[in-house]
C-alpha cells in the first residue's frame, strides 16, 4: 500500500490547547533568561564553584538526545531499512527541534546573552566551543537538507546525500559535544576522552526514546493508526541501546576506577556523594536502565503500549538524572591541586561544592524543551511530516501477522 | 601618559640603571637590558611570573589578598558567598601523612599554554607575549567555559551589577568572568612588581622576567629547588613555589 504523508488537521481545541500550553513554556523560560541577564548570574544557584548548572543539564540533554532523534531516519537512509521509512521525517524534525531547543538555553544561559553572536566571527580555532557553532550549524542545514530530500519529490537525487551527510554530521556533532567535557584535563571527572563515545551512545537512547514518546503522541491525539509492529521495531531499538548505555557507563567507571587511578572521584560518586550517588544508582542506573529494560523484556508487559511509553519516560528520568551526575556532580567534587596534601581556602578550595538550582534555572531549562516542543506541534501542522496512516499493513506490508 | 611623563621615567630609569651598573655591574646590567619600559611595546623578550616562598609565608596572614583587592577594585570580605570574585586566595595545606602545614597564595598561574585560552569561544581569554594571560572584557561572553578548564579555580564570574565599586584601571563587568591580571597596568608603567608582592611583610611573593638570566627569580629559580602546582599538567606555569 502507498504511504501518504499528510499535514495533521490541527483544527481542534485540543491542539490549540496544546500550543498554547508550550508557548506559556516557552515564554515561561524567556522570563526567566532576562531576569538572568537583568540580575546576573547572582539569582541563580550557580557559583564560582558549581560554574555550569541546571541550564546546562537541560541544554546537553537537548543537543544530544537530538543527534539521537535522527537515528530513526538514519537506519531509513542510510542503512536502507525500508519499514522506517515513513518514520524518517518526524525524526529529522524532532532532530531540529530538540537542537534548537538545547542551544537556545546555552545561549540564554550565558553570563552576556548579548554578545551571543561574537560567536559568530571572533572564532578561536583551538576552542571546542568554536567547533560546536560550526558543527551546530552544519547539523541544522543537513538534517533540514535530508527532511526537504525526504519531503519534496523533486529533490529525491540528493536524498542519499543528505541522509549520509547528516548521519555523518551527527556522529562529529556529538563527538564534539562530548569533547566540551573530554578537553577538560584538569577535572577528574572529565579528561577522557572516553567521553565522545559515551555520549553517542547514550544519544541514540535519549533520541529514540524522546522520538517514540512523540510518535505515540502525535498518532494517539491526532486519532491516526500507528501499528504494533512499528512500535516494537523502536521498543527493540531502546532495548539494545539501554544495553550499549549500561556498558559505556560501566567501562567509564571502570577506566576511571583501574586505570586512571581517581579513586577518590569515584567513592563521590558511586558511593558517598549524598544526591548525586542516589541520581547515579536509582535516577540514571535503576530508572533509566534496569526498570525499563525489564519491562520492555518480560512477556507479561513487553507488547504493552502504555508500558512502552512509561519506558520511555523512564528512561528520559534516567537521562535527566545522568545529565546532572556528569555536569554537576563532575563539578562538585573539588580540584586537586596539592596530592597527599588536604587543601582549605576562602575559595572553598577541598571542599565538595553545593549547589541548588534556583527556579530561574528549572524555568530555563523547561523553556528549552518548551522551543523544542512547539516547533514540532507547530510543523507538523504546517509540513506534510507524519504519515496519514502508521498501520502495520500500511507500514510494512511483509509482517506476518 | 603625556610626553613630560613619559620623558621623567626614561630618566629616571636611565639615571637609576647607571647608578646601579656602576654598584653591581653584571647583574643589573642583563636586568636593564631586559626590563620593560612603558613605551615600549609588549613583547616575548620578558616572560613575567611570580616566585613564592612558602616557608616565609604565614598562615592566617592575607596582606597580598587585600592589597589586590585594592589595587584591582574586588572586594574582600570575611566570609564569602560562593559566588562573590576572589582573584588570589591563601590555601592552608595539611600533609595528610606527616601533618605538616603550609600556607600560600594561589592565584592565576599565568600558564604557558594556558588551557583556559584554549577552550575560549571567542578568542576573549588571551595570552600576551609577555606571558601574562587576560580577558578582553569586551568580547567575553560569559561562558565559564575557562573556569571549567581552569586546574586551579583561578577565575571568577562577576555575578551582580558591581555598583561602581571598580576602578577606572581595572574594568570589570557583570556576566563576565575575570582573575589575575599579574598586575599588568603596573608592569606597563614599569613598576616592575605587582601589589601582592609589594605588600607581603615577609617578602615571600618575588616577581621578575623569568626570561631574563640575570633577573633574581631566574637566579633563584636556577639555584633552588621550586615546583608548578599540577606540574604533570605541563602547562608551564609563570607563577612558581618553593618550600613545599
Ligand atoms: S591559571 Fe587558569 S586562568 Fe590562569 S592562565 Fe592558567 S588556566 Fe588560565
Ligand atoms: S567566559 Fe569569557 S573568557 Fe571565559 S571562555 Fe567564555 S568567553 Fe572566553
Amino acid at each position: 500500500m502507498h504511504i501518504i504523508n499528510r499535514e495533521i488537521e490541527g483544527k481542534s481545541a485540543g491542539y490549540w490547547a496544546l500550543l498554547c500550553g508550550l508557548g506559556i513554556l516557552v515564554l515561561i523560560g524567556l522570563y526567566a533568561a532576562y531576569n538572568m541577564e537583568h540580575h546576573g548570574h547572582v539569582i541563580t544557584g550557580m557559583n564560582n564553584q558549581i560554574v555550569w548548572g541546571l541550564p546546562h543539564v537541560f541544554a546537553v540533554f537537548l543537543v544530544v538526545a537530538a543527534s539521537g532523534a535522527l537515528n530513526v531516519a538514519s537506519v531509513a537512509g542510510v542503512f536502507g531499512k525500508k519499514a522506517y521509512k515513513p518514520l524518517a521525517p518526524l525524526s529529522a524534525l524532532l532532530a531540529i527541534a530538540l537542537l534548537a531547543g538545547g542551544l537556545a538555553v546555552l545561549m540564554l544561559d550565558l553570563g552576556r546573552a548579548d554578545r551571543a553572536i561574537i560567536t559568530a566571527w571572533e572564532v578561536n580555532p583551538t576552542s571546542v566551543f568554536s567547533w560546536n557553532v560550526v558543527l551546530y550549524s552544519g547539523f541544522f542545514g543537513f538534517t533540514a537538507a535530508y527532511l526537504w530530500t525526504m519531503l519534496d519529490k523533486t529533490a529525491k537525487p540528493l536524498y542519499l546525500f543528505a541522509g549520509y551527510g547528516a548521519f555523518i554530521w551527527r556522529l562529529i556533532l556529538t563527538t564534539g559535544t562530548g569533547l566540551i567535557f573530554g578537553f577538560l584535563v584538569a577535572r577528574q571527572a572529565y579528561g577522557t576522552a572516553l567521553l565522545a563515545p559515551k555520549f553517542i551512545v547514550f544519544s541514540l537512547l535519549y533520541g529514540t526514546a524522546i522520538y517514540v514518546l512523540v510518535l505515540m503522541a502525535a498518532y494517539g491525539w491526532g486519532q491516526r493508526a500507528l501499528g504494533d509492529e512499528v512500535l516494537r521495531r523502536l521498543k527493540n531499538m531502546l532495548q539494545i541501546f539501554i544495553a550499549a548505555s549500561f556498558y559505556m557507563t560501566f567501562v567509564y567507571h571502570l577506566t576511571n576506577l583501574y586505570f586512571a587511578k581517581e579513586w577518590d572521584f569515584e567513592r563521590f560518586i558511586l558511593a558517598d556523594g549524598g544526591l548525586y550517588t542516589t541520581l547515579f544508582w536509582v535516577g540514571q542506573v535503576v530508572l533509566g536502565y534496569v526498570v525499563p529494560f525489564i519491562l520492555m523484556a518480560a512477556p507479561a508487559t513487553r507488547s504493552n503500549r502504555a508500558v512502552i511509553a512509561v519506558s520511555a519516560i523512564l528512561i528520559i528520568l534516567g537521562a535527566l538524572a545522568q545529565m546532572y551526575v556528569t555536569i554537576i556532580g563532575g563539578q562538585a567534587f573539588p580540584l586537586e591541586l596539592f596530592p597527599g596534601f588536604s587543601e582549605s581556602s576562602s575559595f572553598f578550595d577541598g571542599e565538595i561544592h553545593a549547589y541548588t538550582p534556583s527556579h530561574w534555572e528549572w524555568m530555563l531549562g523547561i523553556g528549552g524543551v518548551g522551543i523544542a516542543l512547539a516547533l514540532v506541534v507547530f510543523a507538523v501542522k504546517v509540513l506534510r511530516i507524519l504519515p496519514e496512516s502508521l498501520a502495520d499493513e500500511v507500514a510494512d506490508p511483509h509482517v506476518k501477522k | 601618559m603625556n610626553n613630560f611623563e613619559q620623558y621623567r621615567r626614561r630618566f629616571l630609569g636611565g639615571a637609576l640603571a647607571t647608578a646601579g651598573a656602576a654598584v653591581m655591574p653584571g647583574l643589573v646590567l642583563v636586568e636593564v637590558a631586559h626590563s620593560r619600559a612603558p613605551d615600549e611595546p609588549v613583547s616575548s623578550k620578558n616572560r613575567w611570573g611570580l616566585l613564592i616562598d612558602t616557608t616565609k609565608c604565614a598562615t592566617g596572614c592575607n596582606e597580598c589578598v587585600t592589597a589586590c583587592s585594592k589595587e584591582n577594585g574586588w572586594t574582600q570580605k570575611e566570609v564569602y558567598s560562593p559566588q562573590d570574585p576572589q582573584w588570589i586566595r591563601k590555601v592552608e595545606l595539611t600533609h595528610n601523612s606527616t601533618g605538616a602545614k603550609h600556607s600560600l597564595p594561589v592565584m592565576c598561574q599565568h600558564c604557558e599554554e594556558p588551557p583556559c585560552v584554549d577552550v575560549c569561544p571567542t578568542g576573549a581569554s588571551f595570552k600576551r607575549d609577555d606571558g601574562i594571560v587576560l580577558v578582553d572584557r569586551h568580547i567575553c561572553i560569559g561562558c565559564r567555559y575557562c573556569m571549567m578548564a581552569c586546574p586551579y579555580k583561578a577565575r571568577s564570574l562577576v555575578h551582580e551589577d558591581l555598583n561602581d565599586t571598580q576602578l577606572a584601571r581595572m574594568p570589570r563587568g557583570k556576566g563576565c568572568v575575570e582573575s589575575c591580571t599579574l598586575c599588568m597596568h603596573k608592569i606597563d608603567a614599569g613598576d616592575n612588581t605587582t601589589a601582592c608582592a609589594e605588600a607581603c611583610p615577609e617578602h615571600a611573593i618575588l616577581f621578575g622576567d623569568l626570561n631574563d638570566a640575570g633577573s633574581e627569580i631566574a637566579q633563584r629559580l636556577a639555584g633552588h629547588a621550586s615546583r608548578e602546582i599540577r606540574a604533570d599538567l605541563g602547562l608551564n606555569t609563570g607563577v612558581r613555589y618553593t618550600g613545599i
